[in-house]
Order: C-alpha cells, then sequence, then structure tokens
C-alpha cells in the first residue's frame, strides 16, 4: 500500500501529461463554443451583457478545470465528506441569507457572483457517495445499515433544495444519488419496490406542491390548458423547435426567440433557440457531442483502478446524461417544466462551476488512472 | 484472498450496472431523437404555420371608394382629405390619463368619451382606437403642438367621402356611413370590410356598392410577443373602387334643384331619344355630407320632422295622379283604337250643367265652360268634360295598355333605387283583385283626367312624355352611362323609322311587349296629332301654358299643364272658388307639367311636380321653361361628350 502512494508520487508531469483524456477537453471546448454562439444569439446578435459574462465565466471555470485536473484522485477522496458539509452549510445558509428571484430563494451573493449551492450539492453528493460505497465490502451493500446512511444523506440536501423552491435540482441531486446507490449494487427488488411506493404515494405528493409547480405539471399534460400562462413556455418551444425544421431557420434567424416569443431562452430553453436556428440536423450533432462526453467520462471510470474513482465518474456520466436529458425532454415537452439547465450551453455560473468542477475530478481520475485508494 | 475476491466481484458490479446504466442512457436519447424527428421533420409545416402566426401580424388597409361623376366627368362624390385623431392602443401606459388630456385639447363631451370606452373594450390591445375620424384644422394642429404629451397618440391624414354638390345630389347619389349588422350581412361588403369603413346608405352609394367599395390593402408585419410591429414584411396595396359614372348633369341638375327651393316637388328631364336621365331633382333636400361621420341628433330631427319630408326622393317616390298631364295618353289611345273622329264636337256648358252619367255629376275646371270643343282644342285648353266622355266610350282596360305601354305603372330605374314606387295604372282587373270589387264607370270617366285609383312618379309622367315625344318609341330610361349603348345608332333608329304605315305582324292595340327602340303606335297620325295638340297647348292663344312660350324656334316647346286635386271638390268649394293662397297648404292641388323640346325637333322631356304649388299652369310651367332653356343651351356640349369627345370634361 504504501508502495503504491510513492509508485503514484511518482508520476511524470509528461506522463500527466500523456495521460490527459484530450478528446474530453476537445468536447468541453466544443460544446463551450456552440454555447457561446448560442448565447450571442439570444442577444439578437449584439455582443452584450450575457454574451461577455459567458465567455468571462467560461474561460475562467475552464482554467480552473484544467488546473484542478491536476489535483490528485486521492485529495478529492479524503475531502470527499468536506465537499458534502460545505455543501450543507451553504444550502443551510440559502435559507437563511438567500437572496430570491422570482419567488425562489436559491442565491449566495458572493459579489462577484451568485452561487447556487444547490448546483454544487449536485456534484457534492456524487464525489460523497463514491467515497462512501468505496469502502463499503460488497458484502454489506445490502445490509440495512449501510443503507439508511446514503438515504439520509440525500435526503437533507433534496429537502433543503425543495425548501427553496427548486424541484428540478432536487430531483437531479436525488437521482445522481440513487444512480450511486445502483451503480454500488444495491439489489435490485429494493429499487423495484420504491419504484412502486413512488408511483402510489405521487397522488399525495402532488397533493403537498406549490400551485405553480401543481400547474406546471398539469399544464405537462395538456399544455393547451392555459396557453398564455403555464401552458405558454412549452406551446412557444415546440413551436419554435419544431419550425426549425431539418437545416434549421439558420443563425441569429430564430424568430421565436429575437421576437421574444420564447421564454428563458438563454437558460433553460437555450436548447430551443440552438434547435430552432439549426435544425435537426444541429440538435443530432449537439446530442451526439454530449453522447461523446458522456462516454469518454464513463472510459475513464474504466480504466481507473480505484472504485472512487469507478463510482464517481460512472456517477457523474449519469448525472450529466439526466441533466441532458431531463433538459432536452422538458423543452420538446416530454417532461414538465422544471428548472433544468443544459450542462455547458445555459447561462449561469453555479451550474457552469459545478460541472467544471465534476469534469476536473474526472479529468484528475484520468491522469491518476493507477493511483490505488486505501480503504481507511 | 478474500477481500482482494471481493474486490473483484465489487468491480464487476459496478461495471455491469453501468453497462445496464448506459443501455438505459441510449435509449432515453433515443426516445428524445425520435421525439425531434417528430417535431422538426414529421410535424414541421405545422409548426412553421403556428410560428409565421406568432410573428406574423395583418393589418387590413382601407380602400378608397369609388368616385361618383356627371355626364361630363364633374366629381360628384370624391374622397376629400379629412384629419383623424388615432391611439395606438399597445403604446399607451395610462389610459384614462390620455383620455382626459385628448378631452381637455379638441373638447369631447361625457356622451362621446363613454363610446370612447365602449369601443376600446371591444378592440383588441395591439389595435387602433380611432378618436375622431373627422377633426378640425385647429383640433388637428392643437394636437399636433401638444403631441410629445399624448403617448400613443397619432395624428391621420385620411380620407373621407365628400359630396361637393351636397343638397344637389343627395336623392340621386346617396350617402354613406358606418356600416350596420345588415350591412355587414351583404357579399360585397363582408368580402371588402375593414373597421371603420364607411359604406353605402342610400342611393347609388348602396346600391352600386360592389363597384364602389373597392378591395382592402394588407400590411403585414413582423411582431414580437408583446405585439410591437418590428418589419414590415408585405403590403398589398388597396385598389380604389371603381368609377360610377352618372347621366346627370350636374349644371342642370344644380338649377333645377334651385328652381325648387322653398318647395316640395320634383322635377326629372330626359333624353328623349337614349333615354338618359338629365336632371332628377327633389325638394326639399338635405346634406348627405353630414351623415358620412354619424349625423348629430339635431340635424337628424330637422330632417326627419320637417313637414316636405326631404328624405323621400320624390322623383321616383313620390306619387301623384297625373290629372291633366295624362290627358295626351287618353287622346292617343283613343286615337289608336279609332274610339273617336278627333272632328267630334262636344259642348263644355260650365258648372251649371256638368257632364252627368248615371245621376253623378262630373265637372269641367273652367267655371264658365269652354263651350263646344273638338279633341286638339280640348287638350290645348284642357277640357274635362270632353275626356269624361271619350274615356267613357274608350274604356278603362284599353287606355290602361297604352298608358302602361308609354311607361306608367312600372318603376322606371329598374333595381337601382330599392324606394323606387311602381306607381299604379288601374283596370277592371286590377280592381277586382286588389280590392274585390268591379268596376264602376264613373271611375273610368274620372280616370279620363287622370284622377281616381291612377298614381304616377314624377319620372313615369317625364317618360311618358319623351316616348311620345320621340314618335312613340320605347327608349331605355337610365341613370348610369352604359357603355353597351351607341347613342348615335339608337337615335338614328329611332328619328329614320318613324314609320306611317301600320306594321301587320303584330297588332299594336293588344297587350303587347315591345322592345326596346321598338315604335309603339299603331299609326303614326294619331302621335303627331298629340304632339300638335300640345304645341298648341304651349304657343297658341288660350292654350293651358301660353304664359310661359318661347318665340324663338329653338327654345321653342310643347307641353302639357296638370292640377292634381288631393282631395274631392265639394259644391261648397264650387261657389267659393278660392285662389290657391287662401286654402290651407295641405288641401291645396298638386301642380304638375310635363314637356319636351325643342318642337322642332325633339330631344329632351321633362316633367315638373310642385306638391300643393296650385295650378300647373301657374306653379308648373313657369319652372319647366325656365330648365328647357337651360337644357337646350348645354345641349351641343352635352352631344360632344356623348360622341367621344372628352376633351370637354
Amino acid at each position: 500500500m504504501l508502495r503504491e502512494r510513492i509508485q503514484a508520487s511518482n508520476y511524470s508531469f509528461l506522463d500527466k501529461l500523456k495521460s490527459i483524456d484530450y478528446l474530453l477537453i476537445l468536447l468541453i471546448i466544443a460544446i463551450g463554443s456552440i454555447s457561446v454562439f448560442a448565447i450571442y444569439s439570444t442577444e439578437g446578435g449584439k455582443f452584450s451583457f450575457y454574451t461577455k459574462n459567458h465567455i468571462i465565466r467560461l474561460s475562467i471555470f475552464f482554467s480552473l478545470f484544467l488546473l484542478l485536473s491536476f489535483v490528485r484522485v486521492s485529495t478529492w477522496y479524503k475531502n470527499a465528506y468536506l465537499f458534502y458539509i460545505i455543501g450543507l452549510v451553504l444550502l443551510i445558509t440559502v435559507l437563511f441569507f438567500g437572496i430570491s428571484a422570482s419567488g425562489a430563494t436559491r442565491w449566495i451573493n458572493l459579489y462577484f457572483l451568485n452561487l447556487q449551492p444547490s448546483e454544487l450539492m449536485k456534484i457534492a453528493v456524487i464525489i460523497c457517495f463514491a467515497r462512501y460505497y468505496h469502502r463499503i465490502q460488497s458484502s454489506d451493500i445490502q445490509s440495512y445499515k449501510f443503507l439508511i446512511q446514503p438515504i439520509i444523506l440525500l435526503i437533507i440536501p433534496c429537502y433543503l433544495v425543495i425548501q427553496q423552491p427548486d424541484l428540478g435540482t432536487s430531483i437531479l441531486i436525488a437521482g445522481s444519488g440513487i444512480a450511486i446507490i445502483w451503480l454500488a449494487g444495491l439489489n435490485i427488488k429494493y429499487f423495484v419496490y420504491s419504484g412502486l411506493l413512488l408511483l402510489v404515494s405521487l397522488p399525495f405528493a402532488i397533493s403537498i406542491l406549490k400551485p405553480y409547480q401543481k400547474s406546471r405539471i398539469l399544464t405537462f399534460f395538456n399544455p393547451d390548458r392555459d396557453p398564455l400562462g403555464a401552458g405558454y413556455q412549452i406551446i412557444q418551444s415546440k413551436i419554435a423547435i419544431g419550425s426549425g425544421g431539418f437545416f434549421g431557420k439558420g443563425y441569429l434567424k430564430g424568430t421565436q426567440s429575437y421576437l421574444e416569443f420564447l421564454p428563458e431562452k438563454h437558460t433553460d430553453f437555450i436548447f430551443t433557440l440552438f434547435s430552432e436556428e439549426f435544425g435537426f440536423l444541429g440538435s443530432i450533432i449537439l446530442l451526439f457531442l454530449y453522447i461523446l462526453l458522456i462516454y469518454r467520462i464513463i472510459n475513464v471510470g474504466l480504466v481507473s483502478r480505484s472504485f472512487f474513482a469507478k463510482l464517481y465518474c460512472f456517477g457523474f456520466a449519469t448525472a450529466i446524461f439526466l441533466y441532458v436529458f431531463v433538459n432536452i425532454a422538458m423543452v420538446l415537452g416530454m417532461l414538465p417544466i422544471v428548472g433544468a439547465p443544459l450542462p455547458i450551453m445555459s447561462y449561469g455560473g453555479s451550474s457552469l462551476l459545478s460541472i467544471m468542477l465534476g469534469l476536473s475530478i474526472v479529468m484528475s481520475c484520468k491522469i491518476y488512472n493507477q493511483e490505488q485508494i486505501s480503504v481507511y | 484472498m478474500l477481500n482482494r475476491g471481493r474486490n473483484i466481484e465489487k468491480g464487476r458490479v459496478i461495471t455491469r450496472r453501468m453497462f445496464i446504466l448506459a443501455a438505459a442512457k441510449i435509449l432515453l436519447f433515443a426516445g428524445i431523437s425520435s421525439r425531434l424527428y417528430n417535431l422538426q421533420i414529421s410535424d414541421r409545416e405545422k409548426y412553421e404555420i403556428l410560428s409565421d402566426k406568432n410573428r406574423i401580424r395583418e393589418w387590413k388597409t382601407p380602400p378608397q371608394r369609388g368616385v361618383i361623376v356627371d355626364n361630363f366627368n364633374k366629381v360628384l362624390a370624391s374622397n376629400d382629405r379629412v384629419f383623424q385623431l388615432h391611439l395606438i392602443l399597445d403604446e399607451i401606459n395610462d389610459f384614462d390619463v390620455t383620455m382626459f388630456k385628448i378631452k381637455n385639447l379638441i373638447g369631447l363631451d361625457q356622451f362621446q368619451i363613454k363610446k370612447l370606452y365602449k369601443k376600446k373594450e371591444r378592440l383588441k390591445p395591439w389595435d387602433t382606437l380611432v378618436v375622431s375620424d373627422n377633426l378640425t384644422w385647429e383640433q388637428f394642429s392643437k394636437i399636433n403642438l401638444y403631441l410629445h404629451e399624448l403617448e400613443g397618440a397619432k395624428p391621420v391624414l385620411s380620407t373621407s367621402r365628400f359630396y361637393p354638390y351636397a343638397n344637389d345630389l343627395v336623392h340621386i347619389v346617396g350617402y354613406v356611413g358606418d356600416a350596420s349588422p345588415k350591412d355587414l350581412q351583404k357579399p360585397e361588403i363582408k368580402e371588402n370590410f375593414v373597421p371603420g369603413l364607411k359604406v353605402g346608405k342610400y342611393g347609388i352609394e348602396n346600391s352600386l356598392e360592389k363597384i364602389l367599395i373597392g378591395n382592402y390593402g394588407i400590411k403585414r408585419y413582423e411582431v414580437n410577443a408583446s405585439g410591437k410591429r418590428i418589419s414590415q414584411i408585405d403590403y398589398i396595396k388597396e385598389r380604389q373602387g371603381n368609377k360610377v359614372n352618372l347621366t346627370i348633369d350636374i349644371e342642370i341638375q344644380k338649377y333645377a334643384q334651385e328652381l325648387l327651393k322653398g318647395r316640395a316637388g320634383s322635377i326629372c328631364a330626359m333624353d328623349i331619344y337614349t333615354g338618359e336621365v338629365v336632371a332628377m331633382a327633389s325638394s326639399p333636400t338635405y346634406d348627405p355630407n353630414k351623415f358620412t361621420h354619424g349625423i348629430n341628433e339635431k340635424d337628424w330631427q330637422e330632417i326627419r320632422n320637417n313637414p316636405l319630408k326631404p328624405l323621400i326622393n320624390k322623383s321616383i317616390a313620390g306619387l301623384y295622379s297625373p290629372g291633366s298631364t295624362f290627358k295626351p295618353l287618353v287622346a292617343l289611345a283613343a286615337l289608336e283604337y279609332g274610339i273617336l273622329d278627333p272632328n267630334k264636337t262636344i259642348r263644355c256648358k260650365g258648372h251649371k250643367h256638368p257632364y252627368e252619367l248615371y245621376g253623378v255629376k262630373y265637372h269641367c275646371w273652367k267655371k264658365e265652360g269652354h263651350g263646344y270643343m273638338k279633341l286638339r282644342n280640348a287638350i290645348k285648353q284642357s277640357c274635362d268634360i270632353y275626356f269624361y266622355e271619350m274615356a267613357r266610350l274608350l274604356g278603362v282596360d284599353k287606355l290602361s295598355i297604352i298608358a302602361k305601354r308609354y311607361g306608367l305603372g312600372t318603376n322606371v330605374l329598374g333595381d337601382l333605387y330599392n324606394d323606387e314606387k311602381n306607381g299604379l295604372v288601374p283596370n277592371t282587373k286590377w280592381k277586382r283583385r286588389a280590392l274585390e270589387q268591379s268596376w264602376y264607370l264613373g271611375e273610368t270617366v274620372i280616370n279620363g283626367i287622370g284622377q281616381g285609383y291612377i298614381q304616377t312618379t314624377p319620372l313615369q309622367l317625364c317618360l311618358m312624355t319623351a316616348q311620345i315625344a320621340n314618335g312613340g318609341y320605347k327608349i331605355k330610361p337610365h341613370i348610369i352611362k352604359d357603355d353597351t349603348i351607341n347613342y348615335k345608332d339608337v337615335i338614328n333608329k329611332i328619328k329614320l323609322d318613324q314609320s306611317n304605315f301600320p306594321l301587320h305582324e303584330r297588332n299594336y292595340l293588344d297587350d303587347i311587349n315591345v322592345e326596346y327602340y321598338q315604335r309603339m303606335y299603331h299609326k303614326k297620325s294619331n302621335i303627331n296629332f298629340v304632339l300638335d295638340a300640345m304645341f298648341g297647348s304651349t304657343n297658341e292663344q288660350y292654350g293651358t301654358s301660353y304664359r310661359s312660350r318661347y318665340d324663338d324656334p329653338k327654345y321653342q316647346f310643347a307641353g302639357k299643364t296638370g292640377t292634381s286635386q288631393v282631395r274631392r271638390i265639394t259644391d261648397l268649394d264650387r261657389e267659393l272658388d278660392l285662389d290657391t293662397d287662401q286654402i290651407e297648404y295641405k288641401k291645396r292641388d298638386h301642380a304638375l307639367y310635363v314637356a319636351f323640346a325643342p318642337y322642332k325637333d325633339p330631344r329632351y322631356a321633362l316633367s315638373v311636380i310642385i306638391e300643393h304649388g296650385g295650378s300647373g299652369s301657374k306653379a308648373a310651367a313657369p319652372l319647366a321653361s325656365k330648365l328647357i332653356k337651360r337644357i337646350i343651351d348645354r345641349h351641343k356640349l352635352r352631344e360632344q361628350i356623348n360622341n367621344g369627345n372628352t376633351s370637354l370634361a
């Protein structure tokens, strides 16, 4: 064990550079560039506030990503619980000192950035669970004693996020956590049972939802229920995407967006704008880029030796998948509208920060993929 | 070792679970792709239409109404510049404040404000509210001065209907106004309607709506989500309505109206060959311009409550007993049927010895009596006794055939005016059917002097006179220029025909249908006899309209006076023998006159009716005489225009 540690520390810088996943970096740059163009288009082709901010954030967070990639994976491992605790503390801070916008209290004012701790929590849960299951023996995984802990760890942040209220992020946090529990090998029957339980309790769950959340879900099933109110976003989004056709309306020519029919076009509905302007072809290419990204992350997990790295990479890949899927399915009218940004593409500092942070851990797993991590 | 084996097992589980997840991910991404395919490829058209519906909004622009011109291309109904104030509703933050400012600026009263609020409720938030469609120049300049304080206000230069000859033509041309729900049911209006468009309410404006209304234009704008116009995409220009050319000569029409001023009555003038109506005046009249922007209550009540009934077009909707103006036609009928020899002498003995039939007495208008009369003299001096006897011999049914043939009892201008009356030429059949009574001989007798059941419109009398004056040929009266008629041909045809010989293929004494520009008479000499008698009536001493004659052959005309009773004359009245001035207005006789001119080569016929004007010779004939001079003076000009020389216009 000691030998392995030394071995790891003996990585030369050249070795480290060699083992960087350049395709992953290329993918990040590609999606990042697309996002700049898309946000430029949301401003009607003017180089203005959003575009400027997005470029600045992209470059800062991308640099941060490169920098943090060289942090040893064991360091991430050691500090995993700390991240979780920091996330939790921030969430509680939001509860008391958070700033509000459009009826929700989700942000902490850090002066240079309005931090959204729930976004960071998405990553914190994954890294925390990866550590937790790293050390648990496969024979212990099925025992209630070891199952109850992660469930509590998951319920606390989810509950806090729901209180903000932010149903979307809460579901995504829960989804990523559950994904890791699944990966760790918990018996399928638990998933089946809890799935059934969820289905049965759904009517009760809906009854305790906030009125706006309820109306969102109702409009999901019938957008024409209130075409100028709750159904407006989804109707307009579908019109924008559908009218894009195969080749799209052309860059900067998306009428739905520049005539302001599209709401939230630089955040949650960025895919709609992209799809309107670049059509089916562009959308499929973008989707493919995300699939490649997910594939590369999974690949890092496959070549990593430690369970921590594997669990983290697979978990993070699943989280990315969930974000992409929930966002696109939402703008396509396949899921109710819940606030869920599209990774990298959407304008928003916290979301971008958490994704970049998550990716740097993936990269560190790649660079130090031979590193063994002791259980204790 | 155990630990190691467990670890390998754990690694396998993780990888296996990952692959299961990956498979699920692929499935879900496939789901997204197929949804994208659905939206963007299968349903693309549907969403494209929805997208265009979102971004493109149409505004209809009102067309200009076609102009109406007279025979000489003088504009009778034009589109004049008006000053309007529009409010662009989506540019206004506080409607109440804006309204308050406007109210103070242009002085709207509480009632108008209420109306505007009501109007606004019916509009969409991006629509335009027309605050006033006819501002004065002062109001308009005031608005412009304070424009920076009025959000959403837009001073607009627009066009609206204007009638430069106002009162002179209202009964012919009519007027426009806001469309009523009933108007909107008419297809020609429904197809071309734009909010705020004025539509024809009366007269030619109403009946020729299809020609005049034009087609609206469409302005397509790209708008954003809040309805603000971003750019104009498309502009389909509106098409102005077509021109309507009348046969009216506005100069003569104006003069006719002037002659009628202060009286109730009508003057009609017609070309006896072409059937063109040269003038059709009705009095009293009113200003059609008042209706364009909605007439105010006071003006409306004034028009409505006028006892002389300005709203009625007396030329075609006024019904009168023709009185003695009917006599030439009675004489013609009697001659055509060979009922009586024009040399037959009847003695008119005055009121002491009236005409008697089965104990009922029928008086001549002349108290002293006319003495021994032959037919020509009877027409000339309008002796009633002669006509009583002639009518008795002729019978009402034969008379009605000729009367109808020469234009009485049916409307003259077809369906151009929906208020035109048919009038009534009675016969035994009619009475049995309509009144379920049999005909009395006494009714025939008074029918012979144009009294009784018979009812005619002034235009019918004019047509009757025209068709006698042109030698007994049927013409096609019209007031809208008819390009299908070659006027030269028509005139030549009628003038050259004038056959003296009876045509044997048809019996002109039967109730036959005669084609346009075909002869209606049986024997030419009968027509000539009547024309000559009418000449006598005007141009010879003892003729009833002798005092209105012209000696100059250029203006010399022939005519027949008429005085139609509006009530039964009692013995007491006869004893009193009051002057017209001494009788209560409502009880005075209608004065009538029909004439044609010039006598030598007739070209125009006219009829004059003065309601309760007294005798035809005193009240009606002098007006006709004045108008005839004017018409003949303008004849050359008219001839040049009608022969295609439009440079005079």
